[in-house]
This record gives structure tokens, C-alpha cells and sequence, in this order.
């Protein structure tokens, strides 16, 4: 096994206010290997982009507790001061947001916007022009003309806007990438060349990825292993070979595919998962998804399922650990 | 860019026009005749009536109307004020530095105040200095203009004999009518500031920032503060252009021979020419005021220069 880039440990968030306490993430356990890609899979509220956020130390303080542990490179980022974590941040973990169209500054050219990574991190003391230049090859290189680098986010459209947050993200060349549905904003044809683009770049830059999204298509794309967070948890991770084709499943993954239109059968009907995620503030006993589970026990009710393990495929769900069910 | 100007500029003609018109009617429609107010209620009423033909006062309101506008267009005239028979822009002229001096001064403090401390509560938000400076805020906003200006005199003129009470015989005259606008006029500018502030610390592009790793210095001031301060801007244009226009109250308070006061005691005494010209002028400075923030706001945000050179 190679060495472990990324490992969250019990990873638990809570967002307190007068008013409500939201459980965002509920005792995440992840882990990334150097090179490789990890697709976290959820619908929306599951708690992917708060897991993604705390990796950055980027949670609201006031709001958002953290607990747990989270080691980048054998060190734990929770207990960083911030002016280590400003080091870490965009130069060694950089994150690509999901809405292009505000993640941008709209008063800053963009080449500024890109620039500005790199002089907060000039570890290679590069000089104005030296980062004016490589400015103009990380545009180059996500396909925008060198040119336009004097241009404002408002006159770039949606799929070039995205493309200038991913040469943000990519300028210092980090070692972990997250990209939070890097592609949600865009059109189907644009999103095909973000992602071809983004692969290529990994490739080129050896750059372990965090590929959060909801599209099971880029996942069996562009991933090694596969995570799906269902109300904060972590309800099935494995390899994506063994994600998608294995033959055990909890039954929320196998809803999330039969949700997905077969060309071959011919249904009159879409088949979603009936219901909706549980409400953060007030979350259900037991197994968080039973409520909507079709293969629901009693036990389910109330027992939260330990983890089935079979190699490196690990499914919470009570279906496969019988002697506990009995 | 260029055009804008020249457009905006264009464009204060029919606004100063219709001002004209609406402060004109105003007039007009207020009872009492100038002849009256100018030779007094002893007067017999054949003298008044001799003196409102001189001035034209019998005469249809639209007839009057257009002739006091093609005197403007024609001769740059704007008539000569009943009271004192000087042309009515040597008195413009000798009160409007007071009144501006107050303005600006008074601007220039409540931004600073203002802005910095608005600034400063919205980053350290719910903390002692957010709190003070919000409580603070919310009093002086709530104090009445002429009630802070009379404790002040009272404290710093009658109580501990520092400043004078009145009048602008020497610079300290000025001190406490500008303490008064400054503080009233920073409170609201400060609240405002910390709204706009907190939103945009908020906002997806801040946190791109952040994620860069940098600093909190560089995320207030590069990529917060410009941002936030759009809205400000508007609100300051707006607020000097109200201070142009009389901080009436203020400098009755402290006998300030300003222009606010001036167009008051005309309006009192039917003096038409005055009230006409002061309002005129007030208006016009208004409007550059306005194009003055329009342009600034220009300078900040790339959007709204790309739209202006449509």
C-alpha cells in the first residue's frame, strides 16, 4: 500500500446557532493515497462539501465544530495554526468551488486572481514578470488565450469562468486537488472538456484529486475509489470496480443507480429513491437512512449499523452483518 | 467613458429645468405678495401694487416662467433679491464657502470614522469593539441634530468656556457644528458599512481568497473592502450632496452664515430670486455630486466602466 496523502478520522461537524443545531458530518472516515482519486458521491445536504471545506480548515468559525482528525502528510491540519494552514492552502491543497460564477472576484482581472496564489506561495522567489509569466501558461494550459488574463470575471462566460477557479486551484500545482462539482455549473459538452482537461492535468501533475459530485458518470470516469455520503456519513466506500460492480451494496448506492435512466430497458418511469434525506437538525435513529430504506429491519430503527468490510469495500448497513441482525 | 460624461452631463439640463419649474410653482402657489414683503404691512396697497408690476408680478405665471428661464439662457441673469437689490449669485457666492467648508470637513471625518469603524465591527464581528461602536451608532443616529449641537454648547461653550457657542469669527467656531454632522453623519455610515462589510466576508470570492492561503490582511483589503464599499460610496455621495444643501438646522443652531440658512430666511421673506437661485445652484451641485460617484463607482467596478462605454 502506498503512503496515505489524506486520512480523515472521525471527522464531526456541527453547525450551532441560537436557533438550530445542524449534524452536517457525522463521523467521516477517509482516506487518500498519493496519486490517486477519490469520488465523493451524495445527493445534496449530505454533507460533502463541509467535509471538503473542513480538509481547508474553511468551515464558518463561528458557527462550525469540528471534531476529529485530519492528517495531510502525517500532520493533523485541525490543529494548525492558521498561519501553518496559510501555507498549506492553496499551495499544497487547493480547492476548485462549485459556482463559478461567484467564486470569482468580480473588481480583480483574473490574471491577478491566479497571480495572487503565487505570490503568497513563492517558495521559488520568483520574480513580477516570472509570475506574470507562469499566470499566463496555467491560462494556457486550462485553455483560455494568455491574452484575456487582463480581462474581468465578467466578461468571461460560465464554462471559462470555472476554467480560470481550476487555474486558480492548479496554479502552485498542488499535491491535493478538491473539486466540488467542478462541472454542476456548466453545460454537458463543456463539462466533458472540464473533465478531460482536469484528468490530463492530474496525469501530467501526479495531483491526488478529491472529486466531489453527484454524477455517477464522472465518478466511474474518473476515479480510483469511491466514497457515498448519505446525512453526513459515509454509507458504502471501496474501489470504484468494486462500487460499481460488486454484489453487495447498501441500499442507498443501489438506489442512487437505479435512479439512473437505463437506454437498454425501456421504463415509461424514472425510478428515484422515495423520499427525501433527513432533516440535519433532527436526524433519525439507528441506521440514518432507514426511514427510506426498502429493505428496512427493526433493527435499523435503532442500532446504527457497524461497518461490513470485504478487502477494501466497507458498507454500513445491517443487510450483511447477520449475527448482528439475528 | 468619455461620452458618459458628456451624456450625464446633458442630462442635468432637463433635471435643473424641471427644478426651475417645481420650485418656481412652489412659489407662486405660497400665499403673499413680494410687494407686500418688501415694503411691509404699512404700506399702501397702490405702492404694492405699483411695485409687484415692476417686478412682473401681475402677470401670468407661465409668462413669468419663461421669462425668468430665457433670462437664465440668454444673460445668465438671475435676477437681484428683493432685500438687498444685489444681484442674487454676490450672495451665493459670499455664504457658500461657510457652507461648504462645514460639508466637507464634515464629510471628510464621518467617512473616516464611519467607513473604518464600520469596517472594524464587521470583521470582529460580536465582539466588545462590534458591539460599542453598534451602540454608539444606533444613539447618535437617533439623536436629533439640533439637540447634540445645543448639549455641545452647552458642555464645551457655557460649561467649560473652550469653543465659542456661535458664529465663525475664528476657525474653532467651526469645531463643534462639524463634531455635530460628523457624528450623526458617521453613525449612519458606519452601520451601513457593517452591513455591506459582513456581506461580502461572506461571499463565495472571499473564500476562493482564503483558500489561496491568504492572509486576513490581504482578504480585507484587496478583495473585502473594495467590494463593500460600492454601496458606501452611493450613500456618501448622497450625504455630502444633503450637507451642500443645508445642514439648515446646524448652522441656525450656531449662527453659521451659511447657505442653508440664507435660502430659509429668503423663503421666509417671499424673496424669490434667492429662493430660485439657491435652489438652482443646490440642485446643479447635486448633480455633480451624483456623477462624481457615478464615476468613482466607475474606477472600482470593472461592470459598471464596460457598461458606461456601451
Amino acid at each position: 500500500m502506498s503512503e496515505r496523502l489524506l486520512d480523515i478520522r472521525d471527522l464531526e461537524v456541527i453547525y450551532k446557532t441560537d436557533l438550530e443545531t445542524v449534524h452536517a458530518v457525522n463521523g467521516v472516515n477517509l482516506h487518500l493515497e498519493k496519486g490517486k482519486t477519490l469520488g465523493l458521491v451524495g445527493e445534496t445536504g449530505a454533507g460533502k462539501t463541509t467535509t471538503a471545506l473542513s480538509i481547508l480548515c474553511l468551515l464558518p468559525e463561528r458557527t462550525a465544530r469540528v471534531k476529529g482528525e485530519i492528517f495531510f502528510e502525517g500532520k493533523d491540519l485541525l490543529k494548525m495554526k492558521e498561519y501553518e494552514l496559510r501555507d498549506i492552502r492553496g499551495e499544497k491543497i487547493s480547492m476548485i468551488f462549485q459556482d463559478p460564477m461567484t467564486s470569482l472576484n468580480p473588481i480583480m482581472t483574473v490574471g491577478s486572481q491566479i497571480g495572487e496564489a503565487l505570490a503568497l506561495h513563492n517558495e521559488q522567489n520568483r520574480t513580477k514578470e516570472q509570475i506574470e509569466k507562469r499566470v499566463e501558461e496555467v491560462l494556457e494550459m486550462v485553455g483560455i488565450p494568455a491574452s484575456r488574463k487582463k480581462d474581468y470575471p465578467h466578461q468571461f462566460s460560465g464554462g471559462m469562468k470555472q476554467r480560470v477557479v481550476i487555474a486558480i486551484a492548479l496554479a502552485c500545482e498542488p499535491d491535493l486537488l478538491i473539486a466540488d462539482e467542478p462541472t454542476t455549473a456548466l453545460d454537458v459538452t463543456i463539462q466533458a472538456q472540464v473533465l478531460a482537461m482536469m484528468n490530463e492535468l492530474r496525469e501530467r501533475l501526479q495531483t491526488s484529486l478529491i472529486m466531489i459530485t453527484h454524477d455517477l458518470g464522472i465518478v466511474a470516469q474518473t476515479c480510483d475509489d469511491v466514497a457515498v455520503m448519505y446525512a453526513g456519513e459515509i454509507i458504502e466506500c471501496g474501489s470504484a470496480y468494486e462500487v460499481f460492480t460488486g454484489e453487495k451494496h447498501h441500499p442507498y448506492t443501489e438506489g442512487l443507480f437505479g435512479s439512473i435512466p437505463n437506454l437498454e430497458v425501456d421504463s415509461a418511469r424514472l425510478s428515484p429513491i422515495e423520499g427525501l434525506m433527513p432533516d440535519p437538525t433532527n436526524l433519525p435513529e439507528g441506521c440514518k437512512f432507514s426511514p427510506r430504506c426498502p429493505k428496512c429491519m427493526d433493527i435499523c430503527r435503532s442500532v446504527s449499523p457497524s461497518e461490513y468490510v470485504e478487502g477494501g469495500h466497507r458498507i454500513s448497513c445491517h443487510l450483511f452483518n447477520k449475527e448482528e441482525a439475528k | 467613458m468619455y461620452k458618459y460624461v458628456v451624456k450625464r452631463l446633458l442630462f442635468t439640463i432637463p433635471v435643473l429645468i424641471g427644478v426651475t419649474f417645481i420650485v418656481f410653482t412652489i412659489m407662486a402657489l405660497t400665499p403673499g405678495d413680494p410687494g407686500r414683503m418688501i415694503l411691509g404691512q404699512a404700506a399702501k396697497q397702490e405702492a404694492v401694487a405699483q411695485l409687484n408690476h415692476e417686478l412682473g408680478y401681475d402677470r401670468p405665471f407661465f409668462t413669468r416662467f419663461f421669462e425668468y428661464l430665457k433670462d437664465i439662457v440668454t444673460k445668465l441673469d438671475f435676477g437681484e433679491s428683493y432685500r438687498t437689490r444685489k444681484p442674487v449669485f454676490d450672495e451665493i457666492w459670499a455664504k457658500f464657502p461657510h457652507t461648504f467648508k462645514l460639508a466637507v470637513f464634515s464629510i471628510i471625518f464621518s467617512s473616516l470614522i464611519g467607513v473604518s469603524l464600520g469596517i472594524l465591527s464587521a470583521v470582529k464581528q460580536y465582539t466588545f469593539i462590534d458591539t460599542f461602536s453598534t451602540v454608539m451608532a444606533m444613539f447618535f443616529a437617533a439623536i436629533p441634530g439640533f439637540w447634540l449641537g445645543m448639549m455641545l454648547i452647552y458642555f464645551f461653550s457655557l460649561r467649560f468656556g473652550l469653543l465659542p457657542s456661535s458664529g465663525i469669527d475664528s476657525w474653532q467656531g467651526f469645531i463643534l457644528p462639524i463634531v455635530t454632522l460628523t457624528l450623526s453623519g458617521s453613525a449612519s455610515l458606519l452601520r451601513l458599512t457593517r452591513s455591506t462589510m459582513l456581506e461580502t466576508i461572506r461571499a463565495d470570492y472571499i473564500r476562493t481568497a482564503r483558500a489561496k492561503g491568504a492572509t486576513q490582511k490581504i482578504v480585507i483589503w484587496r478583495h473585502a473592502l473594495k467590494n463593500a464599499l460600492l454601496p458606501v460610496i452611493t450613500v456618501l455621495g448622497m450625504q455630502f450632496g444633503g450637507l451642500l444643501g443645508g445642514a439648515v438646522i446646524t448652522e441656525s443652531v450656531f449662527a453659521i452664515p451659511g447657505l442653508g440658512n440664507h435660502i430659509v430666511s429668503a423663503i421666509r421673506q417671499k424673496d424669490v430670486p434667492v429662493v430660485m437661485a439657491g435652489s438652482l445652484f443646490l440642485a446643479a451641485l447635486f448633480c455633480l455630486v451624483m456623477l462624481a460617484v457615478d464615476l468613482l463607482y466607475a474606477f472600482i467596478d470593472p461592470r459598471i466602466k464596460a457598461k458606461y462605454s456601451r
